[in-house]
């Protein structure tokens, strides 16, 4: 029979059926960080438990960690703490750690797949929602709480239910200056931010043959945001190709039989979807997001909603949000000022995402009062940026260059709003506060659309601003 | 492990509308900053309910007529965003045992079964008419009927419906999964030699 690539990697990690009816599901990679494991760390030792397959599990120091001044002690105490802390679990319980010594510490869902520890056809579970990322390789990637962090670690696997699965097609060719980030917030415009929920998204069509696996991992990473816990792309040889040679990849006779394998775990072509979804390519134009969820977003030509305009359903939020945003209804988004330029998180903080940006950055200026920092994805992502030289173009421009971390994405760091500053933003979340300020403003958008306010220093077309021809796309 | 078998919670109410409610909201990054869950209770939904210089602004929450509320009453997609735990053991530790809401974002679903919290779901139209009820008469008791999939108040009865496998695992008292996981340990091990995982 016909089985989707969801369905192989599923019913190969199903152990067995628990008695509410859940499923315990094998899990292939654990990662862990330092905010959610230290208390599952402390269940363990309650209940006299050791970690399970060691060797399976991975640490690394992400969301608490200065990005510029990087020597222990840090000046935030309670950071300080945490990041001891997870030294000391992982050497009681013998888990490898990614600490800021080895080099190879980072976010995450930027080291993971770097290292070659995301494989096709594994399944991955982190406490962090947006491990959907990894789904890019054709893993299927659960975010999970910390007592289920407590689990996997205890015993390798998850209680959980299997969710259903939706096929969402992106076809045709994207126009120059709209990109991956673009395409998943369309998406989630579309689908809603709840329209996800219960469902695993499967993404195909000729977009995302064509993307790397960069662009790849920046619409799974999103998956979340559009209220589905698991993403995934089917691997092809661009996977492969990733993947070779990295530090936990298979060698020699291994690579070879891994390859094998993993090209038998696309979707069959007949397998069943419980919902397929096609969008057009050349419907997509460069995004920004004007409210406090990832749903709420418009083209960047577009105009902010007008609450007495909008679908009686939906008034409430869109006037919590303008009010929260301090935006004027009906006014033009763009020319919408900017007090701060954010590129970095799991999200967009690649070397494929700032090899784009300082193509078109090279000879520009962040505009007067603009604060603008670049905060790599992973201390290996920042290095070959400082081998390329793409760190002196950012710097020339003005940005911050800064240690590796999850930052001013969610703010847990040094790196913060400061009252109702407005950031544009290439994280994945622009929840009232999310950005460390209570009144903070965060606007999301894809990476050169962040560096096009950076340099105009207000919500910008970057196609303008960097002199990029949008193309008509007949019948692409 | 045997653990209680949640089959009713009976208490005061609070509602806190609105739709999208995010795990940002339920616990500012910031207070993440532990090393264990406790102390969470007091920042539950901080940052909607304090001014910066730490006064109360005025929400549901800050209202002493529901202090003591042990039931939560919201909209759709409540709990979306971040998978912090530290959102239901931030509930959980200001008191809350129950939460009626139109829908849930998955991970905070999960979670917060994993703490006995049963997460009711019930209709928009439903949900205003008991927020007026409690808003009405704030000692009110709402008691949700985990086994009947009911929600009682003020005499009239609702259907709060549970998805199956939450219900079974409250009933059963098997609502934090470790324990059964850890007895499949066998065939996890053999399920892992089949992957080459060992």
């Amino acid at each position: 029979m016909a089985k989707s690539l969801f369905d192989k990697v599923w019913d190969a990690h199903a152990v067995r059926e628990l008695s509410a009816g859940q499923t315990q599901l094998l899990i292939g990679a654990h990662l862990i960080h330092e905010v959610t494991s230290p208390q599952a760390f402390g269940m363990l030792r309650e209940l006299g438990l050791k970690v399970h397959m060691p060797e399976r599990t991975f640490a690394t120091v992400d969301h608490i960690v200065p990005t510029d001044e990087r020597a222990e002690p840090f000046s935030d105490q309670l950071a300080d703490a945490m990041i001891k802390e997870l030294r000391r679990n992982c050497e009681e319980f013998g888990v490898t750690y990614f600490d800021i010594a080895s080099g190879r510490q980072g976010i995450v869902h930027v080291v993971g797949p770097e290292q070659g520890i995301t494989q096709p056809g594994t399944t991955i579970a982190c406490g962090d929602s947006h491990t959907s990322t990894h789904g890019a390789f054709g893993a299927v990637a659960f975010g999970i709480g910390t007592s289920q962090v407590r689990d996997v670690l205890a015993t390798q696997t998850l209680a959980i239910s299997k969710p259903k699965l939706r096929r969402i097609n992106v076809d045709g060719g994207l126009q120059p200056g709209v990109y991956a980030k673009d395409v998943i917030l369309y998406i989630i415009r579309k689908l809603g931010v709840k329209g996800g929920t219960g469902f695993a998204y499967e993404y195909g069509g000729e977009v995302f043959d064509r993307f790397n696996m960069e662009e790849r991992m920046t619409v799974c990473n999103m998956s979340i945001e559009g209220g589905a816990r698991v993403g995934y792309v089917n691997p092809d040889d661009k996977t492969f190709d990733y993947l070779k040679g990295r530090p936990y990849s298979p060698k020699g006779k291994a690579w070879d039989e891994a390859v094998e394998r993993w090209r038998d775990l696309a979707s069959d072509p007949d397998c069943e979807y419980d919902d397929v979804v096609n969008f057009r390519a050349e419907a997509i134009l460069p995004s920004v997001t004007w409210g406090i969820t990832p749903g709420q977003g418009v083209f960047i030509d577009e105009t902010i909603p007008d609450p007495d305009k909008v679908d009686e359903s939906e008034r409430d939020a869109v006037i919590e949000a303008l009010e929260h945003m301090k935006l004027k209804p009906g006014s033009p988004i763009r020319g919408t000022p900017v007090d701060v330029a954010f590129l970095g998180s799991c999200t967009n903080a690649r070397l494929s995402d700032f090899q784009e940006v300082a193509k078109y950055l090279k000879g520009r200026k962040v505009a007067q009062g603009v604060k603008a920092i670049v905060v790599p994805g992973s201390m290996a992502v920042g290095k070959i940026c400082e081998e390329l030289g793409i760190d002196r173009v950012f710097k020339d421009a003005g940005f911050e260059w800064r240690g590796a971390g999850c930052s001013m994405c969610l703010a847990m760091n040094p790196d913060k709003l400061v009252g109702d500053q407005l950031c544009a933003s290439s994280s994945n979340r622009n929840f009232k506060g999310r950005q460390g300020s209570p009144v903070g403003r965060t606007i999301l958008m894809s990476p050169l659309m962040v560096a096009a306010a950076a340099v105009t220093g207000e919500i910008s077309d970057a196609r303008e601003v960097f002199g990029i021809e949008s193309q008509n796309l007949v019948g692409a | 492990m045997a653990l209680e078998k949640i089959t009713r919670v009976k208490g005061k109410a609070v509602y806190v509308p609105g739709d999208d409610i995010d795990t940002d909201r339920i616990i500012p990054a910031r207070f993440m900053k532990c090393i264990t869950f406790d102390g969470l209770g007091e920042f539950a939904f901080y940052d909607v309910r304090k001014n910066e210089d730490g006064s109360d602004k005025k929400h549901p929450l800050n209202d002493p007529r529901h202090a003591g509320a042990t039931i939560l009453l919201s909209g759709s997609n409540f709990g979306c965003g971040s998978s912090r735990e530290h959102a239901p053991q931030a509930l959980h530790k200001a008191g809350f045992r129950g939460i009626v809401a139109e829908s849930y974002a998955e991970i905070f679903f999960g979670n917060s079964t994993t703490l006995g919290i049963p997460c009711f779901t019930a209709e928009r139209g439903q949900i205003r008419e008991i927020a007026a009820a409690i808003d009405a008469d704030p000692e009110l008791v709402v008691e949700l009927d985990v086994e009947n999939e009911t929600l009682r108040c003020g005499g009239k009865e609702y259907r709060a419906s549970l998805r199956d496998s939450a219900r079974n695992s409250l009933l059963s008292g098997r609502w934090d999964p470790i324990a059964e996981l850890l007895e499949g340990t066998e065939q996890v091990d053999e399920v892992a030699r089949r992957l080459n995982y060992v």
